[in-house]
């Protein structure tokens, strides 16, 4: 059999999380009841007309300037026309001929190493509604809470080879746009959607073959699935003597397999043309200026100061920067702590576990960094045992405690007391002879089973430290 | 009292000095609805109790100083395409027969915080798309003139209304001419003001880039007053535009000595009646007496007018009319199966020929392929039909143009050839195109008895410019009768 490779490029949408929609004033909440977030201009009423945010055009402008993208100076929406019930006007709001941003390139990472992905083009437009076909009273209802939903559809070249490259770059791409505070990219909610166009070729050549384009892909799993199924299919036909069709298919991720949706006949004709509502836009150089100043710290850059300022190894400073919301707490927790060191022990140890083991997402942790903080103070100055902050950082993720507190009003806090050490010490080994002579004797797997019913005694009012320090005094004296 | 010569800033001074209550003016209107409507058939809708609910309010809110207003108490009728709440707004179309606005447009609020009274909603060509009102699907409106005759299109209904005294001023909508030349057929005044000088926000589209909410009266003064009213910013259009020269009742003082008035020749070559040709040059000549310059320029473009606005317009208006699909309101097919087979008889059932043809001109020039070749083209005609408009304003002050070819058409003349009747809007689409205001003033009667119309057309926001000629016009050319006068006693000019 011949080599192939596939060649990928991918169409995303990016729901934007601005708090009204992008041409009324409708919030953009996900959920709520079916039509409760509506008005004339989402619902297509006649005589409404649109009236752009121009939270969107920043956002799109920062994601744009994020990606290295081109910033079209002067910009217009177009209408794309077609019939479906969830565009409540039949026609989207979208950009065709002068899109917001063009030719831009992200950064991904593989097993394979480095590689550019170049961006072909971002635009804005306008999200549909949502259908819902009740099969007990055989009909379709509309919900257009999402119709109007502000979203950047964001092009690549065909610059992709694989899955794992496809899933870097979306990976990329979310964890830009959650930096940048644009779209929280949620798959599950559909707030990050990818359509993905695959082709293949015999390796080493270099005429495209014929693409197809895959829709309805809900998570990165399903993407992974899609494309190898996609790349097989194509193959089989190429090997079978058979030709790939230009055709639009849509990926069943239960059946792991794809249909035809349409096929290139029956591409739709959209009649795509300026959108006369709309006046175009004129982005000045100050606006592109003043986002620029307004893109935080990304992911690369944060990763490069961890390991410079904070001494942390590349793979620390991989995963405390994942997210914006893990890096934001961590840094947060160094600043009050004052040692990055300890508190990104702390994050990839126990934060990272408990994260995983209750399968929490950084947005949704709870607890405050002031009280990691404390308690990270509390253990270097040996106020308390290790292994009961490890105890106690658990009710702090989980209720975000006050550690300080806690730890005292539960004994655990150390307090150095000599006499109380030593009149419990003096009173373990006399209430135990016989083991105690055993030590002596030199069975040294003694001092342990000693040092246990010590702390335990103590309830961690010294240090394990302190106590076997104590010990062997005391058998010296006694022996 | 004889009310029928009032204007309607004369009704609305006799008001406010108590001569008349607003209840008599509102009472004289049902009057004349009453006696003339089985005839004319303006209105698609009257609203007899509200109007005299309102009525008392009114009343009341100008002897409190609620109402201040030049037009406070006067009654208006309301052309079918712009929405109010809670009524039902057609277009004249049984695809929207049933559809009530949850809101109303931006023109209707100025209206009622200004006092006036709505009356109802006029007959109009289906969704615009007319020049004679006969495209509307519940029947057609006769002219006050001569019922025989069509009142132009496509706000027959309204400009009906007010020659025939069913109302005291009336808004229309003009997207190629539809105030100018119903104004014309009927022999009253309307304008069409600068883009953007007036929301569209609840007037249902037709081009949007072209469309725009206009009032209709029994002079120029009414107008201007009425204009003066809707005309300002709404953050709800983006075209709106922030205008600080809206004082327009102010401008219409002063003389046309001096001003520089162009007529394109163009506009006086082959197919303009010579009734309508000989009163637009008796118009000439009147303004002349009074001092000013009248010149007559080139203008080669006008050729291309028509068809850059019928591409442009349909194109538009192909995009604006996907909405209604009885999904969501108004009318839906019976009898379908799944949701194409629902789309498609809801639409053909729904709507009429011309809009129809409309949206199948304007889907294929939208298409792909086609593109390039018609919309893209048209728009570029624009640009120099445009550009020459501009050049036309370095050296005039205004523009002097008929308003139609002929006077109103017999009823079921034009449908039966509907390119004839698009080149019938040859005098006044170029504004639409341009953006530029203009208004139509009364300039004489044809042999038929049937009123003529003279444009006069500004620069984008010079409204104040054609506000000042038409005024000076009317004044030099003395009273102009009224159809439900006898016609005959008018001399023409």
């Amino acid at each position: 059999m011949k080599q192939y490779e596939a060649v990928i490029g991918l169409e995303v949408h990016v729901e934007l999380a601005t708090k009204t929609k992008i041409f009324c004033g409708c919030s953009t909440e996900f959920g709520g009841a079916p039509n409760t977030h509506t008005c004339p201009v989402c619902t297509g009423m006649p005589g409404s007309l649109p009236v752009l945010n121009k939270k969107v055009v920043e956002f799109a402008l920062k994601a744009g300037i994020a990606a290295n993208c081109k910033v079209s100076r002067y910009c217009k929406f177009d209408r794309k026309n077609y019939f479906y019930p969830d565009n409540p006007q039949n026609y989207q709001i979208s950009q065709l001929y002068l899109p917001i941003c063009r030719n831009g390139w992200v950064e991904i990472e593989t097993s394979a190493g480095k590689k550019k992905v170049r961006i072909h083009e971002m635009h804005m437009e306008e999200d549909a509604g949502k259908l819902i076909h009740d099969e007990w009273e055989d009909c379709s209802l509309v919900d257009y809470n999402r119709s109007g939903v502000p979203l950047i559809e964001i092009v690549s070249e065909p610059d992709m080879e694989n899955a794992e490259e496809v899933i870097a770059y979306l990976e990329k791409l979310r964890c830009m746009m959650q930096y940048l505070g644009v779209s929280d990219c949620k798959l599950q909610e559909g707030s990050m959607r990818a359509d993905v166009n695959l082709s293949v070729r015999e390796a080493g050549t270099r005429a495209m073959g014929t693409r197809t384009e895959m829709k309805n892909l809900n998570s990165f799993k399903a993407i992974a699935r899609a494309i190898e199924g996609e790349r097989e299919r194509q193959i089989e036909l190429l090997e079978t003597g058979r030709a790939v069709m230009q055709e639009t298919r849509r990926w069943d991720d239960n059946k792991e397999s794809s249909y035809t949706m349409r096929s290139k006949e029956d591409a739709k004709d959209y009649r795509y043309f300026p959108d006369p509502d709309l006046p175009p836009i004129h982005i000045s150089e100050a606006w592109i200026n003043d986002v620029c100043a307004s893109i935080p710290e990304l992911r690369e850059e944060k990763q490069e100061r961890y390991q410079k300022k904070y001494g942390l190894p590349a793979y620390d400073a991989g995963l405390l920067t994942e997210s914006r919301a893990l890096s934001e707490l961590f840094e947060e927790t160094a600043k009050v702590c004052g040692n990055a060191k300890k508190a990104a022990n702390w994050f990839m140890g126990e934060v990272l576990r408990l994260m995983k083991e209750k399968s929490l997402e950084p947005e949704q942790l709870r607890f405050s960094p002031g009280h990691l903080a404390d308690l990270i103070l509390m253990v270097e100055k040996k106020e308390v045992s290790a292994q009961n902050a490890k105890r106690v950082f658990e009710r702090v993720f989980e209720e975000d405690i006050d550690p300080v507190a806690y730890i005292e009003e539960q004994g655990m806090k150390i307090v150095e007391d000599t006499s109380l050490l030593n009149d419990v010490l003096n009173r373990i080994l006399d209430e135990n002879p016989g083991p105690f002579s055993e030590l002596l004797g030199g069975k040294e797997k003694v001092f342990g089973f000693f040092v246990g019913k010590l702390m335990k005694e103590l309830r961690g009012k010294a240090s394990p430290d302190t106590v076997r320090e104590a010990l062997a005094k005391e058998i010296v004296k006694r022996s | 009292m004889d009310f029928e010569k009032l204007t309607a800033l004369q009704l609305a001074e006799k008001i406010k000095q108590n001569q008349i209550s607003v209840l008599d003016g509102v009472k004289q209107v049902f009057d004349q609805i009453q006696k003339n409507e089985p005839k004319l058939h303006a209105y698609l809708d009257i609203y007899k109790k509200d109007a005299y609910a309102r009525a008392k309010q009114v009343e009341k809110g100008i002897a409190d100083g609620t109402y201040t207003g030049l037009l406070a108490g006067v009654p208006i009728a309301i052309k079918d395409n712009i929405c109010i709440k809670g009524k039902k707004t057609t277009c004249a179309s049984k695809i929207l027969e049933n559809f009530i606005p949850q809101y109303d447009a931006e023109v209707i609020k100025r209206l009622d915080s200004a006092g006036l009274i709505i009356i109802g909603k006029t007959n109009m060509d289906e969704f615009a798309m007319g020049s004679t009102t006969e495209t509307s699907a519940y029947g057609v409106t006769r002219n006050p003139w001569n019922p025989e005759h069509v009142p132009g299109g496509s706000s027959g209904g309204s400009c009906a209304a007010v020659a025939s005294g069913e109302a005291y001023l009336a808004l229309g909508s003009d997207t190629g001419g539809s105030i100018r030349q119903p104004s014309s057929y009927c022999g009253i005044t309307g304008i069409k003001p600068t883009y953007g000088t007036v929301s569209r926000y609840g007037l249902i589209a037709y081009a949007s880039s072209l469309d725009q909410i206009g009032p209709v009266g029994k002079d120029t003064a009414d107008c201007a007053a009425l204009l003066e009213i809707i005309a300002g910013h709404d953050r709800k259009d983006s075209t709106s535009i922030e205008r600080q020269d809206l004082d327009f009742f102010k401008s219409l003082n002063g003389s046309v000595a001096g001003m520089k008035f162009g007529v394109p020749k163009e506009y006086l070559s082959e197919g303009l009646e010579p009734d309508v040709k000989d009163a637009f040059m008796e118009t000439l000549k009147t303004l002349t007496r009074q001092g000013a310059i009248v010149e007559f320029f080139s203008m080669k473009t006008t050729e291309y007018m028509i068809p850059a606005y019928y591409i442009i317009a349909s194109a538009e208006a192909s995009s604006n009319l996907e909405r209604f699909d009885g999904v969501k309101y108004g009318y839906r097919g019976a009898d379908y199966e799944g949701l194409h087979d629902m789309y498609k008889k809801t639409r053909t059932e729904g709507f009429g020929e011309e809009v129809k043809r409309r949206i199948m001109l304007g889907s294929f020039v939208l298409s792909s392929g086609y593109y390039d070749a018609y919309y893209q083209k048209a728009l570029k005609t624009k640009a120099l039909i445009k550009k020459e408009f501009d050049q036309a304003f370095r050296k005039y002050d205004v523009l002097l143009a008929p308003a139609a070819p002929y006077t109103a058409p017999k009823i079921g003349e034009s449908l039966k050839n509907p390119l004839a009747m698009y080149l019938g809007d040859i005098y006044t689409v170029a504004v639409n195109l341009c953006g530029l205001p203009g208004i139509t003033v009364p300039c004489g009667i044809d042999q038929g008895g049937l009123p003529i119309g003279v444009q006069m057309i500004g620069e984008c926001f010079m409204e104040k410019k054609i506000l000042r000629a038409a005024k000076c016009y009317e004044m030099a050319r003395g009273a102009f009768p009224s159809p439900w006068k006898e016609a005959k006693e008018y001399e023409t000019i």
